[in-house]
């Protein structure tokens, strides 16, 4: 080991601070700072939080182990090159690959040299970077190779038999079992960041809370937060805890939803009937007291849209004591199936090591022993005032994904009862000063998702429009895992992987 | 299990009635959509979503249809795994360029009649996304449009409405054509 040297902090202080960065650090760094910064990820005593270029800078997002302390290092890209992170650290390839499409920064020596989100049907190049014309003919696109005997390809999408999202999955099998996946994605790219820069933060503030709609509230707080720390500005103690009230509910309407579907797809439709009820209950309280199913655009800069009535409320303590009371049975009745569990135990295993190289988020990191909650570590309001634990499993397959989703439903409300009792009285909303503000401002933000931690960094010019706005969904560090997790199981197993995992296309595509 | 079956059974169905279809699409049909056509069908579609870029939203009301308290089937309509099945397109999101020939590549594989309703304000017109390089913006710029039900994500509610106007006019369509015989 290098002496001196060695933590993240040591490796920020070496560049050049940007003081408008809040609340953690940005540092400017020259290229062997970055090259030291990738030794951290190698020998696994960081975490890659985010990836992204700009038209000259690329940015890398990182976090220690227990993520006590975060920071973000820049490095001016000379000669449009930088060095490769996915060379060393798996995790980051196809975040370069979407930098080279996005952005036109190359990665050095990269290990794989694929286009990923640009298909070659844009009419533009590098629509974040230098822009110009696309090419005539699009870059062929070859499928990773698998050679041996008798083995067969099953070409899969982007539309699928079910009603999900677009994606393409290459399988290779021999006989039923799936020796090599791979996933290409990119189909439902809008280019939500392009579209972003020169908006104004509340008319950016909607694009955010439709990256992934499942996880609209999340995407909304984290624009929010990150708008916030840039502006340095505060929010009303109520607006914060009645944010969380409408993220348990995202997430409690999504586990519900997600536990049904995976019974689904193995053939237990009673249970999805049963849990469908559920999610839809939550969705419906969800309107009454926000005015929105999904509560699309409830959580604004500054705060919340919308106040909790005295009606809210009992509608809120109404819907909780009914979940209380159908919760179990249904848990029951998953437990003691044996023709279900036979599907699920010891299904798409997933090794706590790949969790944790890949920072992995979410029910599917902590299925695999990675104890990470963005709602604890590194924590936000109002989540240091509630009691909730953190349930961990290390078994890693669709079984454990499945009991993680059921604990973090009895989480989720006890905080909804802890929310309803202890919920602070006052303002809702407090508005971010107004432009024309002295100088540009940054802020970054990590929230945690039903389906993991959204990463969103923002930076907001003098005139109070967003410049470059970053945002990382958490299934950019659960697909390359699902395609491990899959290997040596049949076929017919996938849908039921594929669900337990859920990750996110439109959030990945963007 | 036993005692969850046998609650369900003195329980009586949690469906709901069925909401009134919705007159304006009723209208931007009758425009629409060919009455020989529409004769074959009698009163039951097969359905087929495509997500052309969706920010899953719509998928997700979409999917809560097939819920007990919505019940799409009692009306006669059905989610198809496959184009090749389907009478109606349901398209949703803003047609991302990436999207675009897989999109008309399932038109073309399903077979006639068929019907497009383009799902959600992104659907319709490219929404809050129109105007970026990477969508073409609204269903109609790829496909002939049937039908357009609204919202950001449209309520099931919202969607059911469309949907019954779609077949209740199919089916007065029929009645009107045995009559003329």
């Amino acid at each position: 080991m290098e002496a001196g040297v060695t933590t993240l902090r040591d490796i920020i202080a070496e560049g050049r601070a940007v003081p408008e960065h809040r609340p953690w650090p940005r540092a400017v760094v020259g290229r062997e700072t970055w090259q030291r910064a990738i030794g951290l990820l190698q020998a696994g005593r960081c975490t890659l939080l985010g990836l992204w270029g700009e038209k000259a800078f690329v940015h890398i997002a990182l976090a220690d182990e227990g993520c006590t302390e975060l920071g973000v290092l820049s490095m001016a890209c000379e000669g449009n090159n930088f060095p490769s992170v996915g060379q060393v650290h798996a995790p980051a390839i196809r975040l370069e690959r979407a930098i080279r499409d996005l952005s036109g920064l190359e990665p050095e020596s990269p290990v794989d040299t694929r286009v990923w989100l640009d298909h070659g049907k844009w009419p533009v190049r590098r629509p974040l970077g230098r822009m110009e014309p696309a090419a005539p003919a699009p870059e062929p696109y070859p499928f990773l190779p698998a050679e041996g005997e008798s083995l067969h390809q099953i070409p899969v999408g982007p539309v699928h038999a079910g009603i999900i999202e677009p994606g393409h999955f290459r399988f290779t099998a021999s006989g039923e079992t799936i020796v090599r996946l791979e996933a290409r994605l990119g189909y439902v790219h809008k280019g939500t960041e392009s579209l972003m820069a020169g908006l104004p933060v509340e008319r950016a503030a909607v694009l955010a809370g439709r990256v992934s709609g499942d996880s609209t509230v999340a995407y909304a707080l984290a624009f929010a937060r990150a708008t916030e720390a840039a502006h340095d500005s505060s929010v009303p103690a109520r607006a914060l805890w009645l944010r969380a009230l409408m993220a348990e509910l995202e997430r409690l309407a999504n586990h519900f939803g997600d536990i049904g579907a995976v019974c689904n797809d193995a053939a237990f439709a009673m249970l999805h009937a049963h849990f469908g009820i559920l999610r839809e209950q939550v969705l419906r309280a969800a309107d009454r007291c926000f005015g929105h199913r999904l509560m699309m655009d409830c959580i604004v800069p500054g705060g919340v849209r919308r106040d909790l009535t005295s009606n809210g409320a009992q509608t809120m303590s109404g819907l909780i004591e009914h979940v209380r009371k159908h919760f179990p049975e249904l848990i029951e009745l998953y437990d003691n199936t044996a023709s279900l569990q036979d599907r699920t135990v010891g299904t798409g295993i997933l090794s706590p090591a790949l969790a944790r190289q890949f920072g992995c988020g979410g029910y599917v990191g902590r299925a695999s022993g990675r104890a990470f909650d963005a709602r604890r570590m590194p924590g936000y309001a109002p989540y240091d005032r509630l009691q909730f634990e953190v349930p961990v499993l290390e078994e890693g397959d669709v079984d454990a994904r499945l009991w993680i989703r059921i604990r973090e439903v009895e989480q989720s409300l006890s905080i909804v009862d802890q929310i309803l009792r202890e919920l602070p009285p006052g303002p809702i909303s407090q508005p971010l000063p107004p432009p024309p503000m002295q100088g540009v401002r940054e802020g970054m933000a990590l929230v945690e998702g039903f389906r993991g931690d959204v990463l969103v960094w923002v930076r907001i010019g003098a005139d109070g429009t967003v410049e470059r706005c970053h945002l990382r969904d958490p299934s950019w560090f659960q697909w390359p895992l699902l395609e491990a997790a899959i290997e040596g199981n049949i076929v017919a197993d996938f849908p039921l992987c594929n669900k337990s995992f859920n990750c996110s296309y439109s959030g990945h595509d963007l | 299990m036993r005692r969850m079956l046998f609650k369900s059974l003195v329980h009586g169905p949690l469906t709901e009635a069925a909401p009134l279809r919705d007159d304006a699409a009723l209208g931007e049909l009758a425009a629409q959509v060919d009455r020989a056509a529409r004769r074959r069908l009698g009163r039951t579609l097969a359905l087929r979503e495509v997500d052309a870029g969706s920010c899953n939203g719509c998928e997700l009301e979409i999917h809560a249809l097939n819920n007990v308290l919505y019940d799409l089937e009692r009306f006669g309509m059905r989610f198809v795994a496959s184009p090749r099945h389907a009478d109606v397109l349901l398209v949703t999101g803003p047609v991302t360029t990436n999207m675009r020939e897989a999109l008309e590549r399932t038109y073309q594989a399903t077979p006639h009649p068929k019907w497009v309703v383009a799902v959600g304000d992104c659907a319709r017109d490219g929404g809050v996304f129109s105007g970026s390089y990477a969508c073409v913006g609204g269903v109609c710029a790829v496909l002939p449009v049937d039908l357009h039900i609204r919202g950001c994500p449209p309520s099931p509610t919202a969607l059911l409405k469309g949907l019954l106007a779609l077949l209740e006019h199919a089916d007065r369509d029929v009645t009107a054509g045995a009559g003329d015989r």
